[in-house]
């Protein structure tokens, strides 16, 4: 503790986490837009500092001081708290998560539980922005965002049971929720070599939760002209981005707790304090830097796809997981038939989308979905 | 134990509060910072250029519906399997073949949405 009280302790640190916070989405956002323009052939922000580097300030002065329309017939509180809505979960999510063995919050003993609880309420942000901005677009888009990110939360959640069921700690042998514990548990071997279904399912649905390309259906310029969002405008619509952007920095952290080993070492336990954040550092910009370069090489999926995907091929693989996990606990088979059953079960899940995705591409789109409406 | 637990959970609230206060605080700021001047034109829905035609508060197709129900059947199953993905080796092998039976029921509960052809976005 930093300080003996609890309100004064948590206070101390959300108020880091407060402050790092924009602070970090305005460097993703001049980091992804350098990253877009090298990925294109051109250069990105070049015009404000020294190769553009203050170009993310600029944009905050300029949405601070753009005025927020509000459209008359809007429904007034739906609209105006829906970025509260949308934002506030996600900065819930950060008191339970820890960056290295000591630099956290709070480590909650339910922490994974807290967080994928407290990130679902989002959800009820987007329908909100949909419904109240009285925009034929937005409540589409607020529709297709509802689908879209309940659907995917379920294979998200499982996949993160799996783990939380094969964490090993010394003390209470197998199965834990608490995130440390998680992360202690992989000194060996990091759980994407024991659960790399669980690893694919997990960031695939995460993908998806974070409404990104290909699966930026509930924004998609061409389709919902940004969806949920078209109706807000300077600092009320820069809450939405600064959600979209946290939440990327929240899923990445998760996915190289849950399945990189976090601050260990790939392959052994018990690095020094100052190789941890290092580390963490790595494997987190590792899968922030794998959802930049998807986002300019995969095209957007069709929204029937999208769900038959989630719900035809990640949803039973998930729970095929489980079950083979609590299999292999319960008769207390060694480790490694856990790494190669879910291998097997992963390369038959790749193979199934392989095909479902060269049939989409030999046949034609059905007429029916080329009616006015029926893609909506 | 006791005392753990709130100083964990007052990190939560404090949480919360910090979260409504860096949201509404950014609203502040924009409303102090930010020019106003209302015009008709400017309040208007945008409907890409055009003016608004008809109602906005269109109707959605059923079958999101159908999601939503499928949705919470599967996230119900997720509120069961966390308490038991922390215990089940501790009570043994019948607490993992009931799980099993229950993921089983619910399988087959997706199976039979699969064929009835809910999960087809036709």
């Amino acid at each position: 503790m930093i300080a003996d009280n609890a309100w004064l302790d948590g206070l101390i640190r959300m108020g880091a986490i407060a402050l790092a916070m924009p602070l970090s989405v305005i460097i993703l956002t001049y980091l992804e837009r350098k990253i877009s323009g090298r990925l294109q052939q051109r250069l990105g922000p070049m015009r404000v500092g020294p190769y553009g580097i203050l170009q993310g300030l600029a944009d905050t002065i300029k949405l601070l001081t753009k005025e927020d329309l509000r459209p008359q017939t809007a429904d007034r509180w739906t609209f105006e708290l829906a970025p509260f809505a949308v934002m506030v979960p996600v900065f819930l999510a950060f008191v339970t998560l820890p960056f290295t063995a000591d630099l956290f919050v709070r480590n909650l003993e339910l922490g994974l539980f807290f967080i994928i609880a407290v990130s679902g309420v989002s959800i009820v942000g987007f329908v909100m922005a949909g419904w109240g901005s009285d925009n034929k677009y937005a409540l589409l888009g607020g529709a297709r965002a509802a689908a879209q990110l309940i659907s995917y939360e379920i294979p998200l959640v499982l996949a993160v049971v799996a783990v939380a069921m094969i964490a090993y700690t010394p003390e209470a042998g197998r199965g834990s929720l608490n995130l440390v514990e998680i992360v202690d548990g992989q000194g060996r071997v990091p759980f994407i070599v024991w659960q790399p279904l669980a690893f694919f399912i997990f960031l695939v649905a995460g993908l998806a939760e974070l409404y990104r390309q290909p699966f930026d259906i509930p924004v998609a310029e061409s389709e919902v002209v940004g969806g949920p969002f078209i109706e807000y405008s300077g600092i009320r619509w820069s809450m939405f981005q600064m959600a979209e952007f946290v939440s990327m920095v929240l899923i990445s952290v998760l996915a190289s707790l849950l399945f990189l080993g976090g601050w260990n070492w790939p392959l052994g336990n018990g690095a020094g304090i100052a190789l941890q954040v290092p580390l963490i550092f790595v494997k987190t910009s590792f899968f922030i830097l794998l959802f930049i370069w998807l986002r300019f090489s995969l095209p957007r999926l069709r929204i029937d796809q999208m769900m038959q995907f989630c719900w035809q091929v990640l949803l039973p693989f998930a729970l095929l997981q489980i079950i083979i996990n609590g299999w292999v606990l319960v008769y207390g088979w060694p480790d490694w038939t856990l790494g190669v059953s879910s291998g097997a079960l992963t390369l038959v899940a790749g193979y199934l989308t392989y095909r479902a995705a060269r049939q989409a591409a030999e046949q034609p789109v059905s007429p029916r979905l080329h009616r006015v409406g029926s893609v909506m | 134990m006791i005392q753990d637990l709130f100083a964990d959970y007052v990190a939560v609230l404090i949480a919360a509060i910090l979260g409504f206060l860096l949201v509404g605080g950014a609203l502040m700021g924009n409303y102090i910072l930010a020019p106003r001047q209302a015009s008709r034109a400017k309040s208007l829905t945008y409907e890409c250029g055009m003016l608004p035609i008809g109602r906005s508060r269109t109707q959605v197709h059923f079958r999101y519906y159908l999601f939503a129900i499928l949705f919470l059947i599967f996230d119900i199953e997720a509120v069961f399997l966390f308490p038991w993905a922390v215990t089940f080796l501790d009570i043994g092998k019948a607490a993992f073949y009931e799980m099993l039976f229950f993921i089983l029921i619910l399988g087959f509960g997706l199976l039979y949405a699969w064929k009835k052809g809910v999960l087809r976005w036709k």
